[in-house]
């Protein structure tokens, strides 16, 4: 029997903000141990929280992004549960009153563009930190991260494979990056996701029973969790049994998933309105306020580099989802290069480099006005193609133009036609056996002897040039 | 009685409280007449009344996003029945 796979997204990410949601302790990563902690946010008795406006500003202008409605009113409520990363033994978080709701995110698929529905978009507290002792039977807690602000975006089951989920994640990333809500740093936890996985036979209607899986910290995690989750329930039913309703802790080293706690063990809330923090009541004026504030997004950035510069859809999709290669390709246009050479330099060679360094491409060291020119010194014939890829991780390294790095490292492009002949004959005469093959009627030696005077000028020799005075001098044999 | 012994059995797990059988009972008991004299409000038609979500008539209390300095750890920690490398140290914890 075929199945399709039916996925749902939370995904959580934490917000840039200067402080904390409760508190006005410092928002940042690191730090040594419980020194970005205060009363509030380590839960002492007596103490209130004070919501951050920035973190409903940063929430509703995700949730403007992603073209979901704002609510008129929206409250905090209580979120119950034991656990020692959370000292108040209850996280504010939202229930019944999302901030935002009925959203939707644009995602390409093999099959065109597909819309995945936003069900919700709610701010809470993120927890504290552990760090697992393997020699004692202990766990150590840093609250530094605890009250750290989140938004938790709740995806529509609308997703069908496990690259839907990818793309679906890549355009949430790209979003709140865009925006400036999140850095969307995976390596430092800032962007997690819990993954609901259904199977059902290809076109029933109903869904299936579905897993959740929580602890997912990378997008290829969701992909591989997804696979595994779908082999797991198909294999499952199969055999004639059937898929129970659980939450599962993905184990990204080990490529599984294990049982966390059956339905009957599933938490238990009791969700309530959270006393110490006043409702909101969001004003239209102060909603229009942050829609005219949003940057030109991904989806509409993609859109221009087609119409306006006249990118293929592949270009355009890959540069629009980075702020910082946009940027590039903008400037680098404005110093007036032309849109589809800046683009093959930005999506090659500065890709390739980016991807050696282990770096982003918001981590460019250079503007457009560097990667102009050295478009322009190839056009201009002052060095070849070959000897501009070399450049590029000078441009990396030194903040030297790339005139001033072909300069200092004598790489200009050899045109002179009588230099380029000397060259040529000096070739030939420390290659007889190649000449001996030419009169013998063997014409294809002609790119062996192109290489052999491009190896003497270290690439730099002009090959327009080299044609020309090749034709000549085996003319003259 | 409108709360059964199971349901009370259940709350007091979720708050991992012990409760003798007495206790139990007892709670039973006055957990019931809470509910009895809220479900008082069904003899009245509230159809058209919006429910409360706040006790306070208050709305749109912010903080502006400015740090303030932090505590010491030394003073977060001052409270914790046991600390290492400056962190609250619990039983072992994985889930
Ligand atoms: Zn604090």
């Amino acid at each position: 029997m075929k199945y399709e796979t039916v996925v749902g997204l939370e995904i959580h990410a934490e917000l840039s903000t200067k402080t904390k949601i409760y508190c006005s302790c410092e928002n940042s990563f690191g730090g040594s141990e419980n020194t970005r902690c205060c009363p509030v946010c380590i839960g002492l008795p007596g103490t209130l929280p004070t919501l951050n406006k920035k973190v409903v500003e940063y929430g509703i202008k995700a949730g403007l992004a992603m073209n979901c409605e704002i609510a008129e009113y929206s409250k905090q409520d209580r979120k119950n549960y034991f656990y020692p990363d959370l000292p108040k033994a209850y996280q504010i978080s939202q229930f019944d009153f999302p901030l935002c709701e009925h959203g939707f995110v644009i995602i390409d698929t093999e099959n065109g563009q597909k819309k995945i529905g936003i069900t919700r978009i709610h701010i809470e507290e993120d927890a504290g930190k552990f760090t697992h002792d393997p020699y004692r039977n202990l766990s150590r807690v840093d609250y530094n991260r605890g009250g750290v602000p989140l938004i938790e975006i709740v995806s529509e089951p609308d997703i069908r494979s496990s690259a839907e989920a990818n793309a679906f994640l890549e355009a949430v990333r790209s979003i709140l990056k865009c925006i400036g809500v999140s850095d969307c740093k995976m390596q430092e936890g800032s962007l997690r996701c819990d993954v609901n996985v259904s199977v059902r036979p290809e076109g029933q209607k109903e869904f299936g029973v579905r897993s959740e899986c929580k602890n997912v910290n990378s997008f290829s995690g969701a992909v591989r969790a997804i696979d595994y989750e779908r082999a797991r329930q198909i294999e499952i039913l199969e055999s004639g049994a059937e898929v129970e309703q659980e939450t599962r802790r993905w184990d990204d080293m080990a490529g599984k998933s294990f049982l966390l706690r059956s339905k009957e063990e599933a938490h238990d809330y009791r969700y309530f309105p959270e006393p110490d923090l006043m409702p909101m009541e969001i004003s239209r004026g102060w909603v229009e306020e942050i829609r005219e504030s949003l940057p030109e997004l991904p989806h509409e950035k993609k859109a221009r580099f087609m119409a306006e510069y006249g990118l293929p859809e592949y270009d355009s999709g890959l540069i629009s989802v980075s702020d910082g290669f946009s940027k590039l390709l903008d400037d680098t246009v404005g110093c007036g290069a032309a849109p589809k050479e800046a683009s093959n330099w930005i999506l090659g060679e500065i890709s390739k480099e980016i991807n050696e360094r282990c770096i982003t491409s918001d981590d460019v060291p250079f503007g457009g006005q560097a990667l102009a020119e050295l478009i322009a010194l190839i056009n201009k014939g002052t060095i070849s193609g070959s000897i501009a890829k070399q450049i590029v991780p000078d441009m990396f390294e030194s903040d030297k133009s790339p005139e001033e790095i072909v300069k200092a490292k004598g790489l200009l492009q050899i045109s002179d036609e009588g230099e380029i002949a000397k060259i040529i004959k000096e070739v030939f005469e420390a290659n007889p056996k190649a000449i001996e093959d030419y009169k013998g009627g063997k014409t294809n030696v002609r790119g062996f002897l192109t290489g052999q005077v491009m190896r003497a000028t270290k690439g730099k020799a002009n090959p327009a040039v080299i044609n020309k005075q090749l034709e000549i001098e085996l003319g003259k044999l | 009685m409108s709360i059964t012994k199971k349901e009370v059995e259940h709350l007091a797990n979720l708050a991992r409280l012990t409760l003798s059988d007495d206790e139990k009972a007892r709670l039973t008991r006055e957990m019931s007449n809470i509910i009895d004299f809220a479900q008082k409000l069904d003899e009245t038609d509230y159809d058209s009344v919006k429910p409360t979500m706040h006790a306070n008539a208050k709305t749109n209390v912010f903080r502006e996003d400015e740090i303030k300095p932090s505590f010491k750890a030394s003073e977060i920690l001052q409270n914790a029945p046991q600390q290492d490398e400056g962190c609250f140290v619990v039983p072992r914890t994985v889930e």
